[in-house]
């Protein structure tokens, strides 16, 4: 196979698995924030269980993030010494303030965090926690700055084939810039709403529930409700964003192919990229044009003006159709579960419902990765958007190394990949340490099921 | 040849040097400091399964921040001499693969074995071994061929499967070290143990170092045995030496197991800084031997300015929140209530 395909093919895999991670801890770190919060202000036992719970998941998130990360670093040299060469004097600063600020303060105050509580002040391991937190998030902000700059360029100029900065505000803040880090920090959350409602759904279904289970339960699908709008909004005026700065990438998300007016919102549909038209249409007349113009007969530019430098159509139209679907059960699980838990007392859910919820555990997964595949997928032939192509700046590694190399990595990503949802469900169902019950006056006995889980200082062991 | 006649010192701006000397002391901290945490990793594979947990709670908390020294490092190579990263790291493809996938194992390992199914411990322990010896060896790999620019000749191979190994018995005395520092009791006897078993391949390895890298290089053998040079180059062998013998004779003194654990650890650190300074002084300007200096490499100025300030402005924090951190954690590591 062709070389660049392959070292494609192996960046696509590294990120695909790296970003699975990040995904979880950006807001998962104020996701545990918040439930220390409640713990130091309410007192209640549930609340530190549940702090102790989703600790021990954030670090195995955050572990896997790390090395995953150390790779993909070390990927941009080895398949994209020409991203470097071209781009550096932009990309690479807006790196190494990654580093500098963010990547360094979360693994600099993560010890303290997840080991510290019994050797720090309860007020300096919250400012350890809160300061993770505050980390993961400023990482987002730096990465998804350069990726946005990767997609919609400003402040640069052009000397000899080499880019420069010319206004490193416009830089930072490119034109893309805040919808896809709201849409970035919105999904994170989204993702972690799931897997907290989906992990209490879990443990409900199988007797298992502890102390904390239901305000878990109710806190995910708090969360999920709340979301959900707004990142139909953020979702949405990313799509503008992109329609006005990368109408190709609109086009082959759509799947048209010619320039219209009152061009169609597909359903589905199967599109050809040889013949250039899609089969078995199914889609609803004008809407496309009413969404993406806010006028029913607006014109929509096809991908043929844009002959030779759009992006494949399949991954775009079917992996942006996987994310609003995603979305649309998201809305439904989130706003339906949250209604009837609340209309039970906070008690329980009917178990079909626990079921939907527990399948919906990674739904913030699927739905990022397909989104993260559009937007990227959607920038080729580019590797910075009208600039630079992705061709250009490949590495001429031969291609059995990097089909080896990519054949190790992909080994080894499945397995972590299997290990970390195997560990998070034995999590999940380990009934909580032999503690004596130790229940507040307002906590009530979750059905015989489980203890009071006040364990004590310990936050992980190694045991 | 000696291209480093050929070569004008002073060349351009002084950026790329501050860039040059930020780079090398990230490499450093990362050597010593995930290098110690990769040794406590390497001797978990020597060491009885119920000393495992405490080992790897000694670095627990600390190694995440570690190897976050190396994503500077490779991140500065990338950032401030974008026109070097490609000859290097293609040059380096397949131990840079080799190692990311030991860090990747060991990273994982250190999660899954306590969390995952407690049947499955002993392969995550066999993955935490394997991967922080994976980790190791393709390091030294390509440390060896990168001081000989990628020669690809046998004498250049063989010198670089020597360093795989020196600097792999680095890691493991740097890692026991760190066990006399934070065990007490039987493990850290063990750890006295272990020391002596790999300091002679600690000496045999810098030996090696010291012989063949002039031989292999005639730019480093001119820098070595110029008149002035040789005068300046030579307390750095010299005390490496003292720094060496120093070592193996506190580990045969009791006192490593009290008041002096800290010593072999620190003794060990002042190999490494030396080796480090003769290293680079042997190397500069170049950041690829006789063919590309840092000047040549580096970054346009107004990027380089612009990513000083914030290096100027969070290294100095970055050090101080370290530095805090090792002293939440100083002492004997708890027995599992970490």
């Amino acid at each position: 196979m062709d070389p660049f395909i392959l070292a494609r093919m192996q960046f696509a895999l590294n990120i695909t698995f790296h970003i699975l991670f990040p995904t979880i801890t950006i807001a998962l770190g104020w996701v545990v924030l918040f439930m220390l919060w409640r713990w130091r202000r309410t007192g209640e036992a549930a609340w530190l269980a549940a702090y102790q719970f989703w600790t021990k998941v954030f670090a195995l998130s955050f572990a896997l993030g790390v090395v995953s990360g150390v790779t993909m670093s070390f990927q941009f040299g080895t398949n994209w010494p020409g991203f470097m060469e071209r781009a550096g004097n932009i990309a690479g600063p807006l790196l190494g303030y990654e580093v500098l600020t963010a990547f360094f303060l979360e693994a600099g105050f993560l010890g303290i965090m997840l080991f510290g509580r019994e050797r720090v002040s309860p007020r300096l391991h919250f400012i350890a926690t809160a300061t993770v937190a505050f980390g993961t998030t400023l990482s987002a902000f730096w990465i998804l700055s350069l990726n946005s700059w990767m997609q919609t360029p400003a402040g640069y100029e052009m000397r000899d084939g080499v880019l420069h900065a010319v206004d490193w505000w416009a830089v930072i803040f490119n034109p893309s810039f805040p919808y896809r880090l709201a849409h970035k920090l919105l999904a994170s959350g989204l993702t972690v709403a799931f897997l907290l409602s989906g992990l209490s759904a879990w443990q409900m279904l199988k007797g298992v529930e502890r102390s904390e289970t239901r305000r878990v339960m109710r806190l995910g699908l708090t969360l999920g409700a709340v979301l959900i709008p707004l990142q139909i909004l953020a979702g949405d005026l990313h799509g503008l964003n992109t329609l006005k700065h990368q109408p190709a990438k609109i086009a082959a998300m759509e799947g048209i192919w010619h320039t219209e007016r009152g061009a169609p919102l597909l359903l589905f549909a199967l599109p050809d990229e040889q013949a250039k038209e899609n089969r078995l249409a199914i889609g609803i007349p004008r809407l496309a044009s009413l969404v993406l113009k806010h006028d029913a007969e607006g014109e929509i530019r096809g991908l043929d003006e844009f002959e030779g430098a759009h992006p494949p159509v399949k991954p775009l139209f079917f992996g942006f159709r996987v994310m609003v679907g995603m979305g649309v059960l998201m809305l439904a699980f989130a706003w339906g579960g949250w209604w009837l838990f609340r209309r039970s007392g906070w008690r329980g859910l009917p178990r079909v419902w626990l079921w939907g919820l527990s399948l919906m555990s990674f739904s913030g997964w699927i739905a990022t990765v397909a989104g993260w595949y559009v937007t990227e997928i959607g920038r080729q032939p580019f590797i910075v958007h009208g600039l630079l192509r992705t061709q250009e700046v490949a590495a001429h590694n031969p291609g059995s190394m990097v089909a080896a190399s990519l054949a190790g990595y992909a080994t080894v990503y499945l397995a972590l990949l299997v290990a970390y949802v195997a560990a998070i469900k034995r999590m999940a169902e380990k009934r909580p340490a032999e503690a004596p019950a130790h229940l507040g006056p307002d906590d009530p006995q979750p059905g015989g099921a489980s203890h009071g889980a006040d364990i004590p200082v310990i936050s992980r062991t190694f045991a | 040849m000696n291209a480093l006649a050929a070569t004008p010192l002073v060349e351009g701006s002084v950026l790329p040097v501050i860039f040059m000397a930020l780079m090398g002391v990230s490499l450093l901290l990362y050597v010593v400091l995930d290098g110690y945490d990769l040794g406590v990793g390497l001797l978990t594979a020597v060491a009885p399964e119920a000393d495992r947990d405490r080992m790897v709670a000694s670095i627990g908390p600390f190694w995440d921040a570690n190897e976050t020294w190396l994503v500077l490092a490779v991140g500065l190579l990338l950032i401030a001499f974008p026109k070097a990263q490609g000859v290097v790291l293609t040059a380096l493809y397949a131990p840079v693969v080799l190692m990311l996938l030991g860090l990747i194992l060991r990273g994982a390992a250190f999660d899954f074995r306590a969390k995952g199914d407690p049947a499955h411990k002993r392969w995550w322990d066999a993955a935490f071994a394997g991967g922080s010896a994976l980790a190791a060896l393709a390091q030294g790999w390509m440390l060896g061929r990168y001081v000989t620019g990628f020669d690809d000749g046998a004498g250049a191979r063989v010198f670089a499967a020597g360093i795989a190994l020196a600097l792999t018995a680095c890691y493991a005395l740097l890692g026991a070290g760190w066990l006399l520092i934070k065990t007490e009791g039987e493990l850290q006897r063990r750890a006295v143990v272990w020391a002596r078993r790999v300091w002679p391949a600690v000496i045999a390895g810098l030996v090696l170092v010291s012989v063949a890298s002039p031989c292999l290089s005639g730019t480093v053998r001119a820098r070595w045995f110029e008149l002035p040079g040789i005068i300046a180059l030579a307390p750095l062998p010299l005390t490496a030496v003292l720094a060496l013998a120093a070592l193996r004779g506190l580990l045969n003194s009791h006192r490593v197991l009290g008041k002096l654990c800290w010593a072999p650890f620190a003794l060990m650190v002042v190999v490494l800084t030396l080796s480090f300074f003769g290293l680079s002084y042997s190397l500069y300007p170049f950041v690829v031997i006789d063919r590309i200096t840092l000047w040549q490499a580096a970054a346009a100025d107004e990027s380089l300015r612009f990513l000083l300030v914030g290096a100027v402005l969070t290294l100095p924090v970055i050090l101080a929140y370290s530095l805090f951190s090792y002293r939440v954690f100083k002492g004997k590591v708890r027995a599992l209530a970490y």
